[in-house]
This record gives structure tokens, C-alpha cells and sequence, in this order.
């Protein structure tokens, strides 16, 4: 079944985090860097602000309630007691709040007359204050993407959040190294079109952002939360797409997941289920599944966990029910117990199965007095998370008849997308009172006005003027996470630059799609190749080789890549006398073919020569040395 | 637009809202020449420019709005009362020991306002167990708030009102314990007054604070105050001790003698520090772990307390450095001080050029003592020559009390005995130490 995203109404609006390249943190003067290792730690416990228990926000309160213990890590350089949390924030990087002005102009937006920062509560530990600080800078612009005008929601400048490195029931682990890098917030009107049409205005105001030179590339260093809609459906929040080929996916299947959900909502509707009665009866069953031969099971009960049923009216087959592949209520709940950090949902459509026999599924339709048409889902864990658990269970079952539940999912890197909480309810915001408000005066604003980036097209234009490219490699190296060092060695070398853009762009990539580590080539072993390649230490047949024995971990130094693929070059002389052994050994093809020899002289050669000696200069010197035999 | 509700606006803006007859929390709509903004006004901090407006637009953020640019305000609705959050209902078990809380100032605890984004102390029972909830399991706390300063604008005539405070505590005898909430930068002062204050105390007396403020979800008010109760009612002890975080995690608090803490770092949780001596007692996950200490503390009710609550002002703390003019004491001399506490370097002492203005300070019948700036160890005044002949001007020396508890207690000497020198050399309340451990 394919779908029309026209007649969904299919809405996207973007919400672009971009990590910036600034010299220092946003709060702070610690460097950006990512740690290689971490000296110290600390833990924390936070605890939600007096106001918010008043509220109910099931997310908070069930945090709250899990009283998780934070353990922090510290490396010297790239934290300080900033991070900490342990000394106030010092005022805000005049060079990112230059960056998030400058995108400002770019994108036509209206600059606010003085910036405020404030608070966002955020307490699952991914700030040590318990909340992350932003400013807003400016509100209201477009962004022009092929032909049509997509119009901006507003531009925010906040610190990154620190990095989630480990996650041990009840013990969340993160490294404070992330924590404070600036991010530009850029938020987007919802668009309508097909995914790859919305695809493209990511990509432009990726493109965009990057043109300024100003923003940290790299695998993370740029993250979309995506807002997916469809009609009759609430707004889903999908969160942490990194990649922009994940991207088109991902809006397929949040496309095909939400008309699946209205699909059953519409079935439900059809049989008049009245999903006020669902989880009227809640029973305790851990006596009749005690018996199964189930692993899951068992570990529940060995943890000292108990079994809640939950009976769901009207719901026979439904829990089950695929209306595309993959795509059930049954899964949705798998997920939504994770949150809960439980792994032991169980519904009637799936059962018997699992260890779990016929005869315990009656028992258990007995106890919750379930008749033919009704189904039950049943949720092991110890007795709190389980009383959790099942809450939130009853109001998922319940939301069904509406099709699309509002939450915030996280994306896969296939490309889908899973429950990872409740939506929250409106930011809860508030002063931060520890720095000054900043005023954005017009001369600020003037003087930055010849920082704004020149548009992509531009910048590619002349890319491939200046370096002689054609266009789509030219485009291909802007794209790309290597600008920056491709500039350096067209630079610093006489290698040709069409030679080396299309090594780190072409070839780079296909040894990515092969499923090598893109990350241990950094720009300065990039540079390292290509410098002995000018030298002449190694021939050019060599360079993908190297990048391949470094991707594959089988070198760690070019020096060993090069020794481990025999690629240290050979000088003339040597090769000289070695082609010349080769058309010795091969007298008698000279002899019949003439010229015609050459083809196979250059593969013997080549055989033993590849990534030793360039390859045009060894076809050269065998053309030479036949011409002379063959005269 | 009345005074008091100015919300910290002033000139052009205050003018503007006076006359659109806009006032804090009204929902607003403002024209500029860009367009149009809703918000809630906020109110402005008072050292914040004047030349602007605050609004919280609807997506959280606050903004200011230059008051030049304003075109029009509009009025789209009064200020709405947040509703109150319920607190929750607290059912007092008999059997828990009961606290006494005196707050002094610093929020202990507190409330957002997220539609304003204020922040208000919460200083009542209900709004103490509804910030920290577990509270509760441990104690039954009576809380009364006597001041509501920052630490730094306390006084000693402060002290004197804190000290009575804790004595009607300690005398109505149904108390467990007594915890002083106070601002952290003289939290230390105010223990070493209240230490010489209220000798003989039956009680433990724990001052607690919070180097995060309570508004945060980061906050260390909340394990302070928790584990603070928790000495409160545990410990064997009596005595005052200043209760804070022992290291950077939210595991441990740190209990340190009154007369022996010193707040040694700007922002750190665990920013006070038990100088020549370990904190008596760490106390973590509800149970209060006493540890190897030279200090003697007094048992629970083993004494009866002797309130001698006033303090005589009249002493100056003069920290000595390299270039330090002798005019200086002199100065002090003449302003009418009794006693001078010199913070002198290394073993105890200052340049020779200061020895006219302390001979003539002390023949004057000024007391003057000596402290170290060094914060760790002993002043020794035999060693050298220096400390020698001040010696024999008069100064006197004072083991290793602290230069800070050494003026707080000065000040409590000449209000309460007619030989303040030779109390001072005494020790009352491990003001200085016998042996310092290694
Ligand atoms: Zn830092």
C-alpha cells in the first residue's frame, strides 16, 4: 500500500540544531573539543522545582519518581566548574551570539531588541542545573528553497546538552565535554509536499549554515528534530535525526505509522468501543503466569517483579492488528514500557506464546472476567514502575480511538522512529538570572551585515572557478565534512585539486557505504597523505589504498598504512629496471603482438607496481621502451 | 501606576506602561515599526537598562522590546493570579522527632512562578515537605521565620536575635534539634557567634544553606537540609555545626564544629571546610557516620544551656601585607575599636615598621591578637625575632583560631566578660585546637 502525501495532508516543520565552531563554549571558556577520555566524576540526584509537582506532567513526575542518580565525567580542557555546575555562568560568547545574528540576517529574520536568556527545565540529567539555557536572537524571516519561500519560526542560541555515554538501569552516565558547546536553534514553519521535496529544505538550510564557515561539521554536529503531521492527527516530535538521507525515511514511515494509527482508530470506531472502560479492571496475575516457562518471565519474578492485567474492551485483534507491515498498537506499548525501564509487556493477540500456555491466557480472561471481545495486556515489573507502567499503558489504549497520540519519538538509524516519552507540556521557562540581559543594538547589527554568507550556489560557483572543479564535484566538496582540509592542501600542495576533492568525496564515500570508520581519517592525516603524495614518497594509485587500511584499524599511523599496503613509492631507477625485467620475461608477446603487447606488459606491471609508482608514468615508460624494440 | 508596582520599571518605560495603564502579568499586545508582539509583561530587574520592555512571548522566551520603537501598547487581559499548586497534605506521624527550622534569610526552598517567571521563598511546613518530600519520613518540622536577609547584610545585633531565637528553642524542650536555614557567606560568623553564644547546648544546632539556590532543579539546598534534619535528630551530639555538601556529588554532607569552619571557595557546593581538623561527621543515605576527630564534643543533654547573647562590636580584623601602613591601626585606634584582630603572615607576624603604632595601641589599653592569613595551622611567636618583640609589646597570640571566629569572638568577649583577654586565650567551644592532626 503506497501513500499519496497530498491527500494526508503530510506537514513537516523542521527544527535544526547546529553545533558551531567557536573557539570557546557558550558559557564558558573551555574548548569545544570532544574529550578522549575522562578524569573524573561526580554524581548528582535533581529534583524537579517546587511548581512543577503542583502540575501534573507524567514525564516529570515519573523522573522525579525514579530519583535517578546522574553520574558525571570530566575531562581537563573541555569542562570546568561551569559544567559542574559548581560556578556561575560566565557571559555569553560574544563569538556565538556574532554566529546566531549573522544566520539571523541570512535568513531575514527580525533580530530581537535585547536577548534574555533563560531556563528550560530539562531533568533527565542532560544538564547538570537541571535545565538548559537559551536565548532567543530573532523571530520571523524565509528561507527561499527551489522556487518556494519557507518561512522561519524563530532563532534561538543555547548551550549543547552533555553527552549520554552510558545508561545502567537507575545509573545514567554522561560526559560533560558536550555540555555548553553553542547551538543555533533554527526553527521552521511546517511545509507540505512529498519527503524528498521536504528534504530539500533541510538540506538548503544546512547548506546555508555551513556557507558561513561558522559551524562544526562532522557526524553530531547537526541535529534535526522533526514535527510530523498528517490529517486528523496530533503533531509527533521526532527527535535526533542526524543524517539527511535518514531523514526521507524517516518521514515515509512517520507517514505510514500515523495513517496506520487512524486506520485503527477508524476500526475501532466502526465497532463502537468505548475506550473509557479500558483498564476498568486491573488485576494482579502473577500466580497464574508464576507457572509459565517463560524466560521473560522468570527474570521478572526472580527480580521480585509482579504481573498487572489490564483488561481492554473491544479490543480482540486489534492490539495485533498490522494495518502495514510492522506497524501495531502491540509494538507501540513494547516501547512505551521502555520508558519505565521495563522490558515485560504481554497482550492477548500475541498469546499463547512466549513460555505462556493457553491454558494460563484463560485463566487469565477469567480473572478479568474478559469476554470474547476483549483483549488484555498484561505489564511485569517491580510494583512501581509496573503501577507506572500500566497508567500509561490504560491512557495509550485509550488514546487509540484518536488515532494519532502527540509524543516525542526518537529516530532509528534505519530510518524509523520509537516512543521515547510523553510530549511535555509547554517549555517551562524561566529567567536566568545570573547573566544580564544583552541589547542587539542597530550598529552591532550593521557591522555584521558583510558577515552574511554568500548563498550555496554562489559559494560553489566559485569553489569551482578558483580550483578549477566542475560543478557537481565542487558541490560534492561543500557538502562534504572535508572543505576545510580540501582547501588546505589545494593550498599547500601542486597535487591536482580535482584529484583530491574527488578522493575525499567519491572515494571516502564508497569506503563509508562499505561500513568503515569515516572518523579516525582526520584532517590531519588527510593532510599527512596528500603531502607525501606532493613528495612523491607515494603514488596516487595509493591514496585510496591508505584510506581504506586506516578505516579498516589495520594501520594506525600513514606511515604504517603505507608500509602495510606496500605502497611506499619506488624510484625510477628501480622501476626502470623492473619494467624492463617484465618485458624480458615476455619476450615472446613483444614479439608476436608489437605494440599491441602493451596492454598486457602494463597489467604484469601494474600487478606489482600498483600504489608503488604512478600509473600513467609506468604506461609512459613501457610505451617508450616498446617503441624502441618494436622500431 | 503605584510605586510599588513599578515592577522595577523606570523612566520613558515606566511613563509608557503608566499611561497605557499596563502593569505586570497583563497580557499585552506591542506594534513596533516590524510588526506586532504578544506577551505577559514581565517585570525588569532594577539594574537592568531602562530603555526597554520584558514580555514573555507565548513560547517561554523572554524578550525586551526597545521603548523607542514601541508604536502602541494594547491591553489584551489582566494579570491572572497563578493558581497555587495544592501542597500536599502531610499527615504528622507522633512518633517523629520534632525540629525546629529558623530561617534567616537564603531560600532554603522555593516556588517558580513560570508564568512570571518569579521566584518566591517557600518557607511554610506544607511548602518545606511539598520541595522535598521526604522530609517528612524523618522529622516533624516546626518551621518560623525570624529574618529574611542576605548573610552578607547580617550584623551582629543579628546574631544576638538568632541566638535568642535558638534559646526559647532550646528551652521549650520539646525539640529534637534546631536547624538555622542562612545565607553561606557568613553562615560561618553566625555559627562561631551562636557557638559562644549558646554554650552548654543540650542540643544539636545545625545552620544549613544552599551555594545553588533553591530554584533550581540542581539545587543543594534539598540534600543539605535533608541531612542536616537528619543530625538533627540523630546524632549524639550536641553543639552548633554548620551542615553542607562534603565533596561535588549529591551524596554526603559534611558536619563541621561552629567555631571551626571557614567558607573557603566562591560557588562550590562544597565550598566550607573544617580548618586544622576533619568535619565531625559525614551523614549520607539517612544515617550520620561520626568521624576520628581530636575535637570533644558534648553528649546530648549532658549540659545546661548559658545564653549570654550579646556581642560589642567594637573589634577591627585587619589582614597585614607586604606594603601595609602602620596609620592603618593607628586609624583603628583612634575610631574608638577596643580590640583588633591582626591576620599576620606565616607563624604570626607583621613588619617592624608596625611596632610604634601596635606599641602605642596597646598602651592605649587597646587588646590586640594574632591570627594567621596562612587559614591552616598554629601562630608561633617564639621562633622568630619578629614575633618576639611583639610579644613583648603585648600582642596575643591565639593558637589556631580561625581570624574570622577570632573576631567573632572578641566581640562576644568584651560584651560578656570584664577579662575578655584572658577568655580569649581559653577554650570555650574548640575555638582552638589541642593537637592538629597530620
Ligand atoms: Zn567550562
Amino acid at each position: 500500500m503506497t501513500i499519496d502525501p497530498a491527500s494526508l495532508e503530510l506537514k513537516v516543520g523542521f527544527e535544526i540544531h547546529q553545533q558551531l565552531a567557536t573557539r570557546s563554549k557558550l558559557f564558558c571558556s573551555c574548548s569545544c573539543e570532544e574529550a578522549q577520555k575522562y578524569d573524573r566524576s561526580f554524581v548528582r540526584k535533581l529534583r524537579p522545582t517546587q511548581s512543577e509537582l503542583g502540575a501534573y506532567d507524567p514525564a516529570a513526575m515519573f523522573e522525579f519518581s525514579k530519583m535517578r542518580t546522574v553520574e558525571y565525567h570530566t575531562a581537563f580542557g573541555s569542562s570546568c566548574l561551569v559544567e559542574a555546575d559548581e560556578e556561575p555562568p560566565h557571559d555569553v560568547s560574544k563569538e556565538a551570539l556574532e554566529t546566531a545574528l549573522i544566520f539571523s540576517l541570512a535568513l531575514h529574520s527580525k533580530v530581537m531588541d535585547e536577548v534574555h536568556i533563560m531556563r528550560k527545565l530539562v531533568i533527565d540529567g542532560s544538564n547538570t542545573t537541571g535545565f538548559q539555557r537559551t536565548m532567543l536572537v530573532a523571530s520571523g524571516g524565509y528561507l527561499d528553497v527551489a522556487g518556494k519561500r519557507v518561512g522561519v519560526q524563530s532563532i534561538c542560541l543555547e548551550e549543547d546538552a552533555a553527552k549520554l555515554i552510558g545508561d545502567d538501569k537507575g545509573i545514567r552516565k554522561f560526559g560533560l565535554d558536550r555540555l555548553g558547546v553553542p547551538l543555533v536553534e533554527i526553527a521552521l514553519e511546517p511545509v507540505t509536499g512529498k519527503p524528498d521535496e521536504i528534504m530539500q529544505v533541510a538540506l538548503t538550510l544546512g547548506r546555508l549554515l555551513r556557507a558561513s564557515k561558522r559551524v562544526a561539521r562532522g557526524l553530531g554536529s547537526i541535529r534535526q528534530d522533526v514535527n510530523v503531521s498528517v490529517q486528523n492527527g496530533a503533531v509527533v516530535e521526532v527527535k535526533g535525526v542526524q543524517q539527511l538521507d535518514q531523514l526521507v525515511k524517516i518521514i515515509e514511515h512517520e507517514m505510514q505509522r500515523q495513517h496506520g494509527l487512524i486506520v485503527i482508530a477508524e476500526k475501532l470506531k466502526e465497532r463502537k468501543v468505548d475506550v473509557s472502560k479500558v483498564g476498568e479492571r486491573i488485576e494482579d496475575v502473577t500466580d497464574i503466569l508464576g507457572k509459565a516457562q517463560s524466560k521473560i518471565v522468570k527474570k521478572i519474578l526472580d527480580g521480585g517483579g509482579l504481573f498487572r492485567a489490564i483488561r481492554v474492551p473491544g479490543f480482540a485483534a486489534m492490539i495485533g492488528f498490522e494495518p502495514y507491515p510492522d506497524i501495531r498498537i502491540g509494538k507501540e506499548l513494547g516501547k512505551l514500557v521502555r520508558f519505565y525501564d521495563l522490558d515485560g509487556v504481554f497482550h492477548s493477540d500475541e498469546l499463547p506464546n512466549y513460555g505462556i500456555t493457553q491454558q494460563q491466557v484463560a485463566a487469565v480472561m477469567s480473572r478479568l472476567q474478559a469476554s470474547g471481545n476483549d483483549a488484555f495486556v498484561i505489564v511485569g515489573g517491580p510494583e512501581d514502575k509496573a503501577k507506572f507502567a500500566s497508567d500509561a499503558i490504560v491512557r495509550r489504549l485509550q488514546a487509540a480511538i484518536n488515532g494519532v497520540p502527540a509524543e516525542t519519538r526518537a529516530a532509528t538509524p534505519d530510518g524509523k522512529t520509537v516512543f521515547l516519552r510523553p510530549r511535555p507540556g509547554p517549555a517551562r521557562m524561566y529567567p536566568e538570572t545570573d547573566i544580564p540581559t544583552i541589547p542587539a543594538t542597530d550598529s552591532m547589527r550593521k557591522a555584521l551585515a558583510d558577515k552574511v554568507p554568500r548563498s550555496w550556489d554562489e559559494i560553489v560557483d566559485s569553489l569551482a572557478k578558483k580550483y578549477n572543479l566542475n560543478k557537481k564535484l565542487a558541490s560534492q566538496i561543500f557538502d562534504s565534512d572535508y572543505l576545510g582540509v580540501f582547501e588546505e592542501i589545494a593550498g599547500m600542495t601542486k597535487v591536482r585539486p580535482t584529484f583530491v576533492a574527488s578522493k575525499l568525496t567519491e572515494d571516502i564515500t564508497s569506503l563509508q557505504r562499505q561500513g568503515l570508520d569515516v572518523s579516525v581519517l582526520t584532517d590531519g592525516i588527510i593532510k599527512d597523505i596528500f603531502a607525501k603524495l606532493d613528495a612523491g614518497a607515494i603514488a596516487k594509485e595509493s591514496v585510496n589504498i591508505i584510506f581504506e587500511k586506516m578505516m579498516k584499524n589495520e594501520a594506525k599511523t600513514v606511515d604504517e598504512a603505507i608500509k602495510a599496503a606496500g605502497a611506499s613509492s619506488i624510484g625510477d631507477e628501480e622501476l626502470d629496471k623492473g619494467l624492463d625485467r617484465i618485458i624480458d620475461d615476455n619476450m615472446a608477446v613483444v614479439k608476436e603482438k608489437g605494440m599491441s603487447a602493451l596492454s598486457t606488459l602494463m597489467g604484469r606491471a601494474m600487478a606489482e607496481y600498483r600504489g608503488k609508482s604512478d600509473g600513467q608514468k609506468i604506461n609512459a615508460m613501457i610505451k617508450d621502451k616498446l617503441q624502441k624494440l618494436v622500431k | 501606576m503605584a510605586k510599588q508596582d513599578s515592577g522595577g520599571y523606570r523612566g520613558a518605560a515606566l511613563r509608557l506602561l503608566a499611561k497605557q495603564g499596563v502593569s505586570v502579568g497583563d497580557s499585552v499586545r506591542i506594534a513596533t515599526e516590524d510588526g506586532e508582539m504578544s506577551g505577559v509583561l514581565m517585570p525588569r530587574y532594577e539594574s537592568a537598562s531602562e530603555d526597554y520592555i520584558s514580555i514573555k512571548l507565548k513560547s517561554g522566551y523572554n524578550t525586551g522590546i526597545l521603548v523607542g520603537r514601541i508604536k502602541s501598547i494594547t491591553k489584551l487581559q489582566k494579570s491572572e493570579r497563578a493558581k497555587a499548586a495544592k501542597a500536599s497534605e502531610i499527615t504528622e506521624s507522633e512518633g517523629r522527632p520534632k525540629i525546629a527550622l529558623i530561617s534567616t534569610g537564603g531560600t532554603i526552598a522555593s516556588k517558580i512562578d513560570y508564568r512570571t517567571g518569579g521566584v518566591h521563598a517557600a518557607l511554610s511546613a506544607s511548602e518545606l515537605y511539598s520541595s522535598v518530600p521526604e522530609l517528612a519520613n524523618h522529622a516533624s518540622i516546626d518551621p518560623e521565620v525570624l529574618l529574611s536577609e542576605y548573610s552578607e547584610n547580617l550584623k551582629p545585633e543579628h546574631w544576638t536575635m538568632i541566638a535568642d531565637k535558638v534559646a526559647e528553642k532550646v528551652k521549650n524542650g520539646k525539640y529534637r534539634g534546631v536547624i538555622v536555614s542562612h545565607g553561606t557567606d557568613t553562615m560561618h560568623y553566625t555559627a562561631a557567634a551562636l557557638s559562644f553564644a549558646l554554650q552548654g547546648l543540650p542540643i544539636p544546632v545545625v545552620l544549613v544553606g544552599a551555594q545553588r539556590s533553591s530554584d533550581r532543579p540542581s539545587s543543594d539546598a534539598a540534600l543539605n537540609l535533608l541531612w542536616a534534619t537528619v543530625f538533627a535528630a540523630k546524632s549524639k551530639y550536641a553543639g552548633v555545626f554548620v551542615a553542607m555538601h562534603a565533596d561535588a556529588s549529591d551524596d554526603a554532607i559534611a558536619c563541621h564544629v561552629g567555631t571551626r569552619v571557614r567558607k573557603n571557595h566562591t560557588s562550590r557546593r562544597d565550598a566550607f571546610e573544617s580548618i586544622d581538623a576533619t568535619p565531625v561527621a559525614l551523614v549520607r543515605n539517612n544515617v550520620v557516620e561520626m568521624q576520628k576527630s581530636e575535637i570533644k564534643l558534648a553528649k546530648r543533654s549532658e549540659n545546661n544551656l548559658v545564653a549570654k547573647t550579646k556581642f560589642d562590636d567594637r573589634v577591627a580584623l585587619l589582614k597585614y601585607y607586604p606594603g601595609f601602613d602602620p596609620r592603618l591601626i593607628d586609624h583603628t585606634a583612634k575610631a574608638g575599636y577596643r580590640a583588633i584582630i591582626l591576620e599576620g603572615t606565616g607563624l604570626g607576624h607583621v613588619s617592624k615598621e608596625c611596632f610604634p603604632a601596635l606599641k602605642k595601641a596597646v598602651d592605649a589599653g587597646i587588646m590586640v591578637f594574632m591570627t594567621s592569613q596562612c587559614i591552616w595551622g598554629r601562630v608561633r611567636m617564639t621562633v622568630y625575632d619578629t614575633g618576639r618583640d611583639l610579644l613583648d609589646i603585648g600582642l596575643i597570640p591565639l593558637s589556631d583560631m580561625i581570624s574570622e571566629t577570632a573576631t567573632v569572638k572578641a566581640m562576644w568577649a568584651l560584651a560578656n566578660s570584664d577579662d575578655a583577654k584572658k577568655v580569649m586565650q581559653e577554650n570555650l567551644a574548640n575555638e582552638i585546637s589541642a593537637s592538629i592532626p597530620l
